[in-house]
This record gives structure tokens, sequence and C-alpha cells, in this order.
């Protein structure tokens, strides 16, 4: 069974199942570690009520995180890269005409000079 | 038992079956949509039936050589040519199978899930009758063994793809990115057509096999080749001439998105075929592997990196589809630098090669399942920008799984298809290059990063009021997604099976240019 599964990588090798089993077994064990936990916390009280520095709990779909809100850091960190690539991405089709014909031209001088 | 007929003649089959699908469907529209939608499918199961059949074939006897209009279809060369094979052939070795049965998989879920996608959309009979000329057009470039029919089904894919992107023409924006792809697309057929010319003007063939067996890697070869190389490598949506692709991607309806990613490949294979059996050995295989190396490296990278600040979902997955399209270039651009060495080839390059090339048919399998999980949601919500998503997940469950799994699997996580061809990836390029493996691995934590903020966006927090109404997608595109979900499910489970099976030979066809050549022109 070991064999079938078993996927060579010619360094190394990588078997889907076993890594499967181990998946299932630490699954069993958070859930044995949840079962541990309180049974029924109940609907209210504080509990369940989130700590939010004293300030009142706002609207559910007012605290949902937005995709743009995601990875600002990132993109902030590596803002000299995207002001200079994001421009490339101009949308028009004359640029994405004159790049192509530089690729060719790129492509030909290695080509053409090294082969 | 499979009758005779269709063994004999599976290699014209695989194409007329989609092809008078494509030209009945209009007129069966007729007599309704019912009618139309089930011939539709139909014709695409049978292309389905047909490709396992052609693919089991090729597997079982080697490749199989179709000769159109001959006495015979094995009859190649005719004794009155002067040794030149002067009729259009089909050579489908185990790459072109592979490449097909894969089109086929992603075709039919594609099918399946428009029936519910574009339920509510005028011009049915025209999309569907598209659809299936777009099949023609992929499966055709992946059969045949003649450079000018090879362009012929280019110019089919590229025009039925952008007719596809424009469907949506009440949308100015889909007509827009339709314009773009037809006109870079138009441009990089002629070049490829101009490099044909040159080719046909040197040795007097059409025919891959023939040209092959007497290049002499001219200036104008080099110059055919360069033509071709980037031509390809652009419709494919290779970095830096992949701005078309977020255009087309995000414009066309999602199912048309899901089968352009396959459309795509078809491009990606036609380089592979251009170096590996058209110029082979008669290459500087070094030189032209790192140009194909370096366009993997661009593609992956920029690919990932302008995925992540995307606000749409589909330009999101449109970006991620040029970097996922890396991966396959560095693969078989590591195993085509090494090719003219035996020693480098048999220590990594085979596995780079192998890897590249499930990586083929992993990304149309995960990337097709994520674009119909984005196209389920914008079918739902009727948006696609994540700032105004979130809380699906408490209303679309069975999209989240698949896209989870989606998600997971072009991440490379295990134990899903993406980890598997990512792996034998990074293993064998780190022998060749250590700097490229780890670039490809850190490409793919971008891309987990990239998808947890997908998910997030659309699946997590709470339900918000906007979308109280959203249901689950309708059965049709559940079982659409799930066929593709289940495909990366297997192929990560049981990879060995698939490279044993489809991939090993397919990599080993497309190394073995001797092979090639005589499986057409036999002892000519």
């Amino acid at each position: 069974m070991a064999a079938i599964v078993t996927l060579q990588t010619g360094t190394g090798f990588w078997n889907p199942l076993a890594w499967c089993i181990a998946f299932a077994i630490a699954l069993v064990f958070a859930y044995l570690i949840w079962m541990l936990g309180e049974k029924d916390p109940g609907k209210g009280g504080d509990l369940v009520r989130p700590y939010l520095s004293g300030n009142p709990e706002p609207e559910k779909s007012a605290v949902h995180l937005r995709g743009g809100n995601l990875y600002w850091g990132f993109t902030e960190a590596l803002h000299g890269y995207y002001s200079r690539v994001t421009p490339l991405h101009s949308g028009i089709l004359t640029d994405y005409l004159l790049w192509f014909l530089g690729v060719i031209a790129v492509v030909l001088i290695m080509v053409g000079v090294l082969a | 038992m499979i009758p005779a007929f269709i063994l004999q003649h599976a290699p014209a089959l695989l194409l007329c079956v989609p092809m008078l699908g494509a030209f009945a469907t209009p007129l069966l529209g007729r007599l309704g949509a019912g009618i139309r939608n089930a011939w539709a499918l139909l014709a695409m199961l049978a292309t389905l039936c047909v490709a396992g059949i052609l693919t089991s074939e090729v597997l079982a006897n080697g490749t199989l050589i179709y000769t159109f209009g001959a006495a015979a279809p094995s009859f190649a060369v005719p004794l009155d040519s002067g040794g030149i094979p002067i009729r259009i052939i089909f050579a489908v070795d185990a790459m072109g199978a592979f490449m097909a049965l894969s089109a086929s998989i992603v075709g039919t879920a594609v099918l399946l899930y428009s029936i519910a996608s574009q339920k509510k959309n005028s011009g049915q009979d025209g999309y569907y009758g598209l659809l299936l000329l777009l099949t023609v057009g992929i499966l055709g470039m992946v059969c045949t063994g003649d450079l000018f029919n090879f362009f012929v089904f280019l110019e089919i894919n590229s025009l039925a793809g952008a007719a596809l992107v424009a469907y949506r023409v009440d949308k100015g924006v889909a007509v827009e990115a339709g314009l773009k792809y037809a006109v870079l697309s138009t441009l990089g057929g002629l070049l490829v057509l101009f490099a044909i010319a040159l080719l046909y003007g040197q040795y007097d063939a059409l025919n891959i096999a023939m040209i092959a067996s007497r290049m002499q890697f001219t200036l104008l070869d080099k110059v055919a080749l360069v033509m071709l190389l980037v031509a390809l490598a652009m419709k494919a949506g290779s970095v830096p001439m992949h701005f078309w692709t977020p255009d087309a991607y995000s414009m066309a309806p999602s199912a048309i998105t899901a089968f352009l990613v396959v459309a795509s490949q078809a491009s990606l294979y036609g380089v592979f075929r251009v170096v590996f059996s058209l110029y082979g050995l008669a290459l500087d295989c070094l030189t032209v592997g790192w140009i194909i190396i370096i366009l993997g490296v661009l593609s992956m990278f920029v690919g990932v990196t302008m995925a992540i600040p995307q606000k749409d979902v589909k330009r999101l997955m449109a970006y991620h589809a040029v970097s996922q399209t890396g991966y396959m270039l560095l693969g078989v651009g590591v195993a085509l630098a090494v090719l003219g060495n035996q020693d480098l080839l048999a220590a990594y390059g085979n596995i780079a090669m192998q890897g590249g090339i499930f990586h083929i048919i992993n990304h149309a399998m995960y990337k097709g399942l994520l674009f119909l999980t984005a196209g389920a949601i914008f079918y739902r919500t009727g948006t696609r920008n994540l700032n105004r998503l979130g809380g699906l997940g408490h209303s679309m469950k069975w999209t989240m799984i698949f896209f989870i799994i989606g998600a997971l699997a072009i991440a490379g996580i295990p134990p899903f298809n993406g980890f598997a061809s990512k792996l034998m990836i990074y293993e064998s390029v780190f022998l060749f290059n250590p700097l490229l493996s780890i670039i490809a691995m850190v490409v793919s934590i971008l891309t987990l990063a990239s998808f947890v903020k997908v998910f997030h966006s659309i699946f997590m927090g709470p339900a918000l009021p906007e979308y109280a109404e959203v249901r689950e997608a309708p059965l049709p595109m559940l079982i659409g997604m799930g066929i593709l979900a289940l495909m990366v499910i297997l192929f990560g489970v049981f990879p060995q099976q698939v490279v044993d099976i489809l991939v090993a030979p397919a990599a080993a066809a497309l190394t073995d240019q001797g092979g090639y050549i005589a499986s057409v022109l036999g002892g000519a």
C-alpha cells in the first residue's frame, strides 16, 4: 500500500497517506482537548461577551474586516516595487503590444548572440 | 468493448465530435433550451470518452499517427511524395493525449456548470457553440503533427476565446477585454504563421517530424524559434506579456475563464512541442532553457505579488494563473537546460520535467475549480469585489468547501495535488539552482497568504445583511465544481499513479525527439 501512494521525487519521497493519518490523529487530539473544555458556556453573560476595554460591542456586520484592509502592511513595505510594477498594468492595448515586441527583441538578441 | 471504428479513428473523432456539437448547437437551440443544453453536454461527454479511449490507446501502443485522406490512417508518407508527409497528420503521443484528456475533463465540468450559470443569460446558442469550438481549437493544437494545422487550431482557439471573453456584450469592459485578447492573439498568430513560413521556405515541409529531421538551426531557424517561443509564451500568459490575462480572465464568464486556463495551457504545450520536438538537441539547450526559466521565474513572482493587492476576486485569481504558469515554465525550462547532458537529465532533469507537466493538469483542475467558485459567488451575490463580500460561509457551505480545496491545492498544501507537483519541482530545481527553488517556495507562501485573504474576505465573518437572501449555488454548478474538487483530491492522494500512468510517459515523449520523428516518418 505504501508503495502505491508514495511519490518518488528523485531525491526524496512523499507519502500522502501517512500525512493523512498523522493529520487525522492530530484532529482526534484536538477534539479530545476541546472536549475537556466547558460543555455549555451558555448564550449570554460575561463568559461569551467580547471585552472591548469597556466600549460597547458594535453590530456584527460592522466588525467584518474587508479584503482591502488585509495585507496593507505588506504592500506598504513593498511600496517601491508596487509603485513601479502596478502602473505597467495600464490596461492600454498599445502598451501590451510594446511589451510583446520588446520581449521578441530581447529574446532575439539572446538567441542570436548566445545560442 | 470499444468498436474498432472508434479505435481506428479516435484522433479524428476527437475533433469531429465537438465540431459537430458546435455547429449543430445553434440549430438545436431552435428546438428549445433543454434540447440544446443536453446536446452540448452530450457532445462534450462524447469528447471526453474519445479522449479517454485515445489516451489509453496511446499509453498502451505508443504514438498514434492519423493521416487524413490516406488509404490507411497510419500511412503517413505516400510512396510518390519523395519521402515527405504531404497530408495533414495527427501525431498523438503521450504528451498530446495527456493534454487532450486534461482539457476534456475540465471542458466537461465547465459545460455542466454553464447549464446553471448561464441560465439567465441570452445568446446561449452562441455560447455553447463557441465553447465547443474552443474545445476543438485546444484539442487540435495538442493533437496535430503539422505546423500549419497547428496555426489553424491556434486561430480557432483565439477567435472562440475572444468571442467568449466578450460574451457579455452589455458590459463595455467585457468587449474591450475581448478586443485586447483578439488583437494580441492575432499578432501572436501572425508571428507563428511567419515562423512557419520561414521553416517551410527552408525545409519544404510543414510536418513537425519532417522539419525536425532536417533541422539545421540556421539564422532563419533561430528567428523562427524566437517568434514561435515568444508568441506562444504570450498566449500562455507569461510575464512580461501577461497583461491581457487579468483583463480577459476577469471579464469572461467564470466557466469560460476556467476553460481559458486550459486554452492558455495549449499554447504552453506549443512552447514545449516547439523546443523539444521541433528543435530538440539542435538548440543551444542551455540558453533557451534559461530563457524559459527566466520567463517562469518572472511569471511566478510578478503574478503572485500583483495578485495580493487585488480587490476583484477574478483579477486576483487571474494573476495567480500567471504565477502558476511560471512553475510549469520553470520545471520544463530546467529539463530543457540539461537536455544535452544525460547524467543531469537522469539526476534531476526528468523529475523537473515531470513536475512541470504534472503541474499542468493539476493547475487545470484547481484553477478551474477556483474560477468556478468565484463564478458561483458572483452568480449569487452579483459582485466580485472583495471589499463588499463577506460572511458567505454561512449560506454557501459547499462552495466554501470547494474553494478551500482549490485554495489549499494552489498554495501547495498537502495532501492536495498542487503540493505533489510543486514538491517535484522544488527538489529537482534545487539541484539545478537552489535560488530558483527558494523563489518557487516563497511564491507558494505568498500564494497561500493571498488565498487566506480571499477566504477571509468572502466566507468569514458574520452573515452580512445585504446577503441575507443568498443561497447555495445551483446543483449543476456544484456538480461541476465537485468533479474538479474530486480530481484535485485524487491526484493529491495518489500522485505516483498519475505520474506513472500519465505524466512520466508524457515527459518521456517530449524528450524523445528521435522517437517522435520515427513514429511519423518511420524509416523514411
